[in-house]
């Protein structure tokens, strides 16, 4: 952790752990850790993830209790079993399919918090890298979860997806046999897919820890990305960001709540309550809401490996943010260029979104046809997902390092805490909301 | 310059004129229906969950399973039998009855041969056929689905099942020919272009379904004495299905109405402490 350590150790066993463990001094420095006092409600969704994590795993460590991962026998013990006959089992099974969903939400809004405030600049490359690594392997988690109720999205899910790995020359037949457990998705695929749903939580678990390290070293970035300076700066976490974050959180709980309780299917797909059936294919596989952007970006390529490599660059392009982004400045409160390209970003990945959950031919434009072009009407959601998708990568590999160069930037205050005495009361508002 | 683009729509419309159209699946949205278990607080009618239960035993199980749902279920908190006199759903004797009324196959203990015993309440619904391929031999090569969880297996859930029952078979188009022992129902999601000999622009919306008609007037005398109409029997059986595909959810209902209220007050507490710990704080 950064900075001297201000625990005192008070009392003889205090003192005798201090010299052997020094668990206590960890605990008390990170509750006492110097944190920025102008963090907006957009730094709270780091609390907010570790407590999605936090109900994931007690959930989904109960819900494996109860749960056969069995071709022939996953589906009833889902459905019959946790659904009808474990005491409030349909609790802790719709907490867990839908803290899947919260749990996105949240990593979505803390990814794009990171990269509108800079976040990932240095000296938080390593910080960004590690959370870019949370984040795949949150989505292959994920994935392989929706797999086990085994009904008829999650082994059609499987199946497409595990497909697109035999995509590669040479090697992917070997890994899609290897995955499968055999020659096809089925009972050995859905058990190796449940070990490691097992499995990679824990292993999120230890990466979150190592991201917690590397925040606590250079300390937290701030909305205006202005470097701490001064000890007036800064206020100890605990009590002043666990009170925020802990309101947070429960503002937070009250939305997933009301998906718990008062609309549990309204994520989820009629045809998942269909058990698998391998030798009927439903007529519209789509994934979960959290993927669809990269499942539009993969369908938007006409050739299957070309798909592939795109989707996997396009999670790529996270990972290289630090180096593309050439701007000194970090947060784009003081970049109104970038601000503007960043806003049509969301909007593209949100279109990404729309199209992946449409049937590749549907028109954009109901009822209007044109000409075609690559396999597709230009009217098409397929080329709506080009387009969508070359912006993508435009902003990555050509916007952003370009703009940092030639932008002119707004000044940037002195102090991360001038803004807050010089503003006026109405506008000091703002700055804490 | 103007010629460019003239030509460029030249070849636009020859090739959209030349894309074959698409075979397009279409069905009917299903009708809009009122529930009493709709909205956050809509809780089932028991009544109703009677009624429709009565219309599942003597119409729809006749082909269709509904493996999940066991005797018991009847008579649990919710469910269309529930009694407070009875909270073990076991002793309640309208599902021991019920259940006396299904003959579940089993092994003798004392021989080992196989046999077959009046239900108890443990048991589950019996299925129709021993297996897919006999139920499929007696349905003319179609097969019923399970009902356990019919209701949420479904776009549009107890409105699309109420639509297809009501919609299936009725109005057939004359230009439209269905093949033997199929049906035309418009809520049905299917294409019907080569059935169609009619104005090719005009395919009625909706499929095939291989199901008669299921109901007709009267088809169940109520106990209640409710007039047995089809679109009463389809209203309740539908209403009944949504209960066997989701039988806890008036308890799911009440917890969340408590968590919510916990939650806007333990919000509004920490609200309070934010206010009170940041107050000499700028920020």
């Amino acid at each position: 952790m950064s900075g001297p350590s201000t625990y005192e150790p008070n009392t003889a066993i205090e003192r005798w752990l201090d010299t052997r463990l020094p668990i206590v001094r960890f605990s008390a420095d990170l509750m006492a850790f110097p944190t920025p006092r102008n963090l907006n409600y957009w730094w709270t969704f780091g609390g907010i993830l570790a407590f999605c994590l936090g109900v994931q795993i007690v959930t989904g460590i109960v819900l494996a209790m109860h749960y056969d991962a069995s071709g022939a026998g996953a589906f009833i013990s889902v459905e019959q079993n946790i659904m009808r006959d474990v005491n409030y089992g349909w609790l802790i099974r719709d907490l867990h399919a839908t803290g899947a969903s919260m749990f996105f939400l949240a990593v979505y809004i803390h990814i794009l918090r990171g990269i509108y405030y800079g976040s990932f600049k240095p000296p938080r490359e390593v910080l960004w890298l590690l959370g870019c690594v949370i984040y795949v392997l949150m989505m292959a988690t994920a994935f392989m979860g929706y797999v086990l109720p085994w009904g008829q999205m999650s082994f059609w899910g499987a199946k497409v997806i595990t497909s697109l790995l035999g995509a590669f020359p040479v090697v992917g037949k070997a890994i899609t046999t290897l995955l499968w457990g055999g020659f096809s998705v089925d009972s050995p695929t859905l058990n190796r897919f449940f070990s490691l749903h097992y499995l990679l939580p824990f292993v999120i678990a230890a990466v979150v820890g190592l991201h917690i390290w590397a925040l606590h070293v250079p300390g937290n970035n701030n909305p205006t990305g202005v470097n701490v300076k001064s000890k007036t700066d800064t206020v100890p976490f605990h009590p002043y960001y666990t009170v925020k974050d802990g309101f947070a959180v429960s503002l937070f709980m009250i939305l997933f709540a009301v998906f718990v309780f008062f609309l549990p299917e309204a994520l989820a797909k009629a045809d998942n309550y269909i058990p698998a059936n391998p030798l009927q294919t439903p007529p519209h596989i789509v994934p979960e809401w959290y993927l669809l952007p990269f499942y539009a970006i993969l369908r938007a390529i006409p050739d299957k490996l070309s798909g592939v490599l795109a989707l996997a660059g396009a999670i790529g392009m996270l990972f290289a943010l630090p180096w593309l982004d050439t701007s000194k400045v970090r947060s784009m409160r003081y970049r109104p260029t970038a601000r503007i390209f960043f806003l049509v970003w969301i909007v593209a990945v949100m279109a990404l979104g729309w199209c992946g959950s449409q049937e590749p031919q549907g028109a954009v434009i109901p009822g209007v046809t044109g000409p075609t072009l690559i396999d597709y009407d230009i009217n098409s959601v397929t080329w709506l997902s080009r387009i969508a998708s070359l912006y993508y990568f435009t902003y990555f590999l050509i916007i952003t390092p370009l703009l940092g160069l030639r932008e002119t930037p707004l000044p940037a205050p002195d102090s991360l805490y001038t803004p807050v005495l010089a503003a006026p009361p109405a506008a000091s508002a703002t700055v804490q909301a | 310059m103007t010629r460019i683009p003239g030509a460029l729509a030249a070849i636009a419309v020859a090739i959209a004129l030349a894309t074959p159209a698409l075979a397009v699946t279409t069905q009917t949205p299903p009708l809009s229906v009122h529930w009493s278990f709709q909205g956050p607080l809509g809780m089932y009618d028991q009544e109703q969950l009677q009624r429709g239960y009565k219309v599942y035993r003597e119409v729809c199980s006749a082909c269709h399973s509904m493996n999940m749902v066991a005797f018991r279920n009847l008579g649990d908190p919710s469910g269309p039998f529930w009694d407070p006199k009875y909270p073990n759903p076991n002793d309640n004797p309208v599902v021991k009855a019920i259940a006396k009324e299904f003959q579940i196959a089993d092994i003798d203990n004392d021989t080992g041969d196989a046999i077959k015993r009046p239900g108890t309440s443990a048991d589950y619904f019996p299925a129709p056929f021993a297996n897919e391929a006999a139920s499929r031999a007696s349905n003319g090569g179609a097969y019923p689905p399970d009902m356990s969880l019919l209701a949420k297996a479904r776009e549009g859930g107890a409105a699309y099942i109420y639509s297809i029952v009501t919609g299936d078979g009725v109005a057939t188009p004359h230009a439209l020919t269905m093949p033997p022992g199929k049906y035309y129902d418009p809520y049905m999601a299917g294409d019907l272009g080569a059935n169609w000999t009619g104005n090719p622009n005009d395919v009625p919306l909706g499929g095939v379904i291989a199901m008669p008609p299921p109901l007709t007037a009267g088809r169940v005398t109520y106990d209640d004495g409710m007039k047995a109409s089809i679109n009463q029997e389809a209203y309740d059986v539908a209403a009944f299905l949504q209960w066997a595909a989701d039988p806890k959810m008036e308890e799911r209902k009440q917890t969340g109405l408590a968590v919510l209220i916990f939650l806007l007050i333990f919000s509004g507490l920490l609200y309070g402490s934010y206010r009170t710990i940041w107050r000499e704080v700028g920020h």
